[in-house]
């Protein structure tokens, strides 16, 4: 098995005495999109600046594309793609200025940059805006600048930090279609960082959950969710009442992990649909309001849960 | 080594592309040297009646100092396209390709080349309007020295600009700086005419070094100031390099 990315125990922390990874050790196979998925401020951005040269850890090793981050930068750099979290796109310049100037900077013959950059703007759409300076385009076009910024020279490795953060629902699906292309049409590895937990789901073959600046679990995204058995039970009371509704299914036979947040119960069942005649007779005899009851298939959402000890939602504040 | 120099033109053509769709900014840059040369000179006419002043009219005397002082300023505001750039991420962009560190300083040091160039043809058909008129080899000694303490400050800039990071701070800077140095020069006032302490100072000033060469006549003068110059490009370059160490461990 080739590996494109290899981490092991990454440890960085900034000047402040914030420590943004903690032990980080992970790989990704040659050819695959792999999906660090984590909440704001779990490690992923670090991460990636780590992998891309942009920043040395403090602990610990990273061979990318065959080449150690910090013994050998150049030769990394040669081998990778990055497309940041922040745009990296120039808007005082044009499209093609902006391929150009990327294409210089890795050396590729003029030809070749000519023949690139009409190729990648046919691909992503972007032919009629070329000649138009960059700060007039809309924010799905300009992030599709940066992806093709990102591969102009035809990289190895592909990093791609939250890459649909910030873009439209209809955005978001188009450039979705341009990922699931990508390692099809280029042949290159892919590390995606996201705090979408569906679009981890779709993207990604292998993912790694990260929180906290280290991984709780790894796996494909249906190992992860077959994990947890059954379905999840989700039943939203009319008030908080503390630890009382989560006592009360201590006891159900077939449900299992019962917790509360805010004023949402939250457990898992064998069969969710039976479980929820039960649950409900139970609450309304303990004198529990409930507002509304669902019944779903696991999601990342529990993945997360399961091994961060919080929601996804609370620890993306 | 092709490379450097090919990454260094392409970068440099992405600042001129830039520049060149903001031509007001180059006006702006110029308000400052017309009221220094015209405001300035005026009020300050009669100080070539000190005795002392070697005579001629200060307008002669006074355009060389704005000639540099103005290249002082351009260079010092330099950095803020660096700032500009981390804060739209295109300078991490760049960071994570093969660029040289030195072609990203390089292209800056053009590029405040390319606007002190401007200012200075600007400020001399300005003062040559106004009724002055200066030799060959003065009008070439204003437009290329110049150039050597632009590139300097410029290069010094940008090594601000990647430690702070901070517009704000890189304003404090350059405003600090700029003025005293100015002042501590022979650019408004005949070398011979300055107190003893601003003289002394005067010698290790860069503005000085060049204001002076620029004035000279003596070739062996302005070979020494231009080397002095030509060692702190290369030094203000360096140091440049190394900024971005600071800045990537900061990222």
């Amino acid at each position: 098995m080739e590996l494109a990315i290899e981490a092991d125990g990454l440890v960085k922390t900034y000047p402040k005495g914030v420590r943004a990874l903690d032990g980080l050790t992970f790989s990704v196979e040659a050819g695959t999109v792999f999906g660090l998925l984590g909440p704001n401020g779990a490690g992923k951005s670090t991460t990636v600046k780590i992998l891309t040269t942009l920043t040395a850890p403090d602990e610990g090793r990273a061979v990318v594309a065959g080449h150690d981050v910090v013994a050998e930068p150049l030769r990394v750099r040669r081998a990778i793609g990055v497309v940041g979290q922040k745009h990296g796109i120039d808007p005082e310049a044009t499209g093609i200025e902006n391929l150009r100037l990327q294409g210089d900077l890795y050396g590729m013959s003029r030809r070749d940059i000519r023949g690139r950059s009409q190729e990648l703007l046919e691909r992503f759409g972007l032919v009629d805006a070329q000649k138009r300076l960059v700060r007039t385009w809309s924010g799905g076009m300009q992030r599709k600048l940066d992806v093709a910024l990102g591969i102009m020279h035809r990289p190895d490795v592909l990093f791609l930090d939250e890459p649909t953060t910030g873009l439209d629902p209809e955005a978001r699906a188009e450039m979705w279609q341009e990922i699931e292309g990508l390692t099809a049409a280029e042949g290159v590895s892919v590390l995606l960082t996201t705090h979408y937990l569906e679009e981890a789901d779709r993207l990604a073959a292998q993912l790694a959950i990260v929180d906290r600046g280290s991984i709780v679990a790894a796996g494909t995204p249906d190992e992860l969710k077959s994990e947890l058995r059954g379905d999840t039970l989700l039943v939203e009371l009319g008030a908080s009442v503390n630890g009382r509704a989560v006592e009360a299914l201590r006891n159900v036979d077939g449900v299992r992990e019962p917790s509360m947040e805010g004023r949402v119960l939250r457990a898992r069942a064998d069969e969710g649909a039976r479980a929820i005649p039960t649950v409900l007779a139970l609450l309304e005899s303990e004198g529990i309001p409930v507002v509304a009851a669902t019944v779903s298939r696991p999601s990342l959402d529990d993945v997360y849960l399961r091994h961060a000890g919080r929601t996804f939602e609370e620890a993306d504040q | 080594m092709i490379l450097a120099t090919r990454q260094t033109l392409s970068l440099t053509v992405r600042a001129l592309l830039a520049l060149w769709r903001q031509p007001w900014f180059v006006a702006i840059t110029l308000v400052q040297p017309m009221i220094w040369l015209l405001l300035f000179g005026a009020l300050f006419k009669k100080v070539v009646e000190i005795p002392g002043f070697h005579g001629g009219s200060y307008l002669h005397f006074l355009t060389p100092g704005v000639v540099v002082m103005s290249a002082l300023f351009a260079a010092g505001w330099n950095g803020m396209g660096l700032i500009e750039a981390i804060d739209r991420g295109i300078m991490d962009r760049f960071l994570v390709t093969p660029v040289w560190r030195g072609a990203l300083v390089g292209a800056s040091c053009i590029h405040a080349a390319v606007v002190i160039l401007v200012q200075t043809v600007v400020i001399i058909l300005v003062a040559l309007a106004a009724g002055t008129s200066f030799s060959g080899t003065s009008i070439a000694m204003m437009l290329l020295l110049p150039l050597l303490l632009g590139g300097a400050i410029a290069a010094l800039s940008n090594a601000v600009a990647l430690v702070t990071r901070q517009e704000e701070s890189l304003i404090g800077i350059v405003q600090f700086v700029v003025l005293p140095a100015s002042f501590l020069s022979s650019g408004m006032m005949a070398s011979n005419l300055l107190p003893g302490w601003i003289h002394d100072i005067a010698r290790f000033n860069p503005v000085n070094w060049t204001v002076t060469a620029v004035r000279s006549s003596d070739w062996s003068l302005i070979g020494a100031h231009a080397g002095y110059l030509a060692v702190l490009v290369l030094a203000a370059g360096w140091v440049a390099t190394r900024a971005f160490r600071v800045y990537q461990r900061a990222v």
